[in-house]
């Protein structure tokens, strides 16, 4: 439990751990202005407001604010309420330190993503080659990417173009909850992966959820064209424009 | 909240007096959304901003006061509000900005 001379820490300290978090605050009203709840994914965290009917009432509107995501003021058994909602910016995870990965990595973070780099090839995986991605990560993808705890803010993008490395990447991918998986490949590549995939048992849902072939269908060219179709896939369905898979 | 909270905490760790102003509400056009930030500490150093310049003058200000009785405040500046013109708003539209004392 939070203490109440420290709601704003715990409010500070998801905001900084890229968790969803929401602070309510009274802001007018004949009582109990400045005094706040705190709530996350788990519930209420803890608290200052005293009225039991006021807090049931805060805390219902404040659950309902973060799951939508939105801050909003609103009045309710007469005061003026302020919940600031904060949910962190969504981040693509790349998994392939190839030359196409430096060029979507730029545009991502271009439209407001963390970027997150991995590659278990040392000469690929070099900060001179990604000098401004939020991390780059050496290791293997059935390592790195359950470390990397993908939630619904995470955008993954497979581009080996190795399926000693693809594969695994895409089963620690498809077993999370990122809402975006993709892999580069022709459709002969992408049969012959998802032969493999099943092999290891995923299930044909999951192996639905890949875009292959990634990104938007633009004609892609080159690596900066096709960066750009994979980055358009992406803010698509971060904005739910289009459900599912490709 | 991202571009404020480091100096925010380099303030606490350093034991500065802290109050925080944030955009609540706005009507009409306003350069910074809600949950827009600034700070203000008592030795009158700033950080942060509600409004893209309109009504920071007046905010820190408010801030200053509000360290003084320990007792949060709404101030609310619009484009009829004469105060708001005194003070410069150029921007339009009408904004709510909440100023609390920071305990943490």
């Amino acid at each position: 439990m939070v203490t109440p001379d420290n709601l704003f820490q715990g409010f500070a300290e998801r905001v900084r751990d890229y968790r969803p978090v929401a602070l309510a605050t009274i802001v007018a009203g004949d009582r109990e202005v400045g005094r706040k709840l705190l709530v996350d994914r788990t519930g209420l965290v803890g608290g200052t407001i005293e009225e039991p009917r006021l807090i049931s009432a805060v805390l219902e509107r404040t659950r309902r604010l973060l799951s939508e995501g939105s801050s909003e003021s609103f009045e309710v058994e007469g005061v003026r309420v302020f919940v600031e909602v904060h949910l962190p910016a969504p981040r693509v995870v790349i998994v392939g330190a190839v030359h196409i990965a430096a060029t979507l990595a730029g545009l991502a973070r271009e439209l407001g993503f963390r970027v997150v780099v991995s590659d278990a090839r040392d000469r690929f995986a070099t900060p001179e080659r990604f000098p401004e991605v939020d991390e780059l990560i050496l290791g293997w993808p059935n390592e790195v990417l359950p470390r990397l705890e993908l939630d619904e803010f995470s955008y993954v993008v497979v581009i080996t173009h190795d399926a000693k490395l693809d594969n695994p990447a895409l089963v620690a991918a498809l077993g999370s909850e990122a809402p975006y998986v993709g892999a580069l490949g022709s459709s002969r590549t992408h049969a012959r992966r998802i032969e493999a995939l099943r092999e290891s048992g995923v299930s044909q849902a999951d192996i639905d959820r890949i875009h292959a072939p990634i990104g938007l269908d633009i004609g892609a060219r080159t690596p900066a064209e096709i960066a750009l179709a994979t980055m358009a896939e992406i803010v698509a369905v971060k904005n739910a424009v289009r459900e599912g898979a490709a | 909240m991202n571009d404020i909270l480091p100096t925010l905490e380099h303030w606490r760790a350093a034991g500065e007096k802290i109050a925080l102003a944030t955009v609540v509400r706005t009507v009409g056009s306003s350069p910074r959304g809600i949950g827009a930030k600034m700070a203000v500490t008592a030795s009158e150093k700033m950080v942060g901003s509600v409004s893209g310049g309109c009504v920071e003058g007046a905010v820190s200000e408010e801030a200053l006061e509000v360290l003084w009785t320990g007792r949060p405040k709404l101030l609310t500046f619009g484009v009829d509000d004469a105060e708001a013109w005194a003070v410069g708003l150029s921007c339009g539209g009408t904004i709510e900005v909440f100023v609390e004392p920071l305990d943490w």
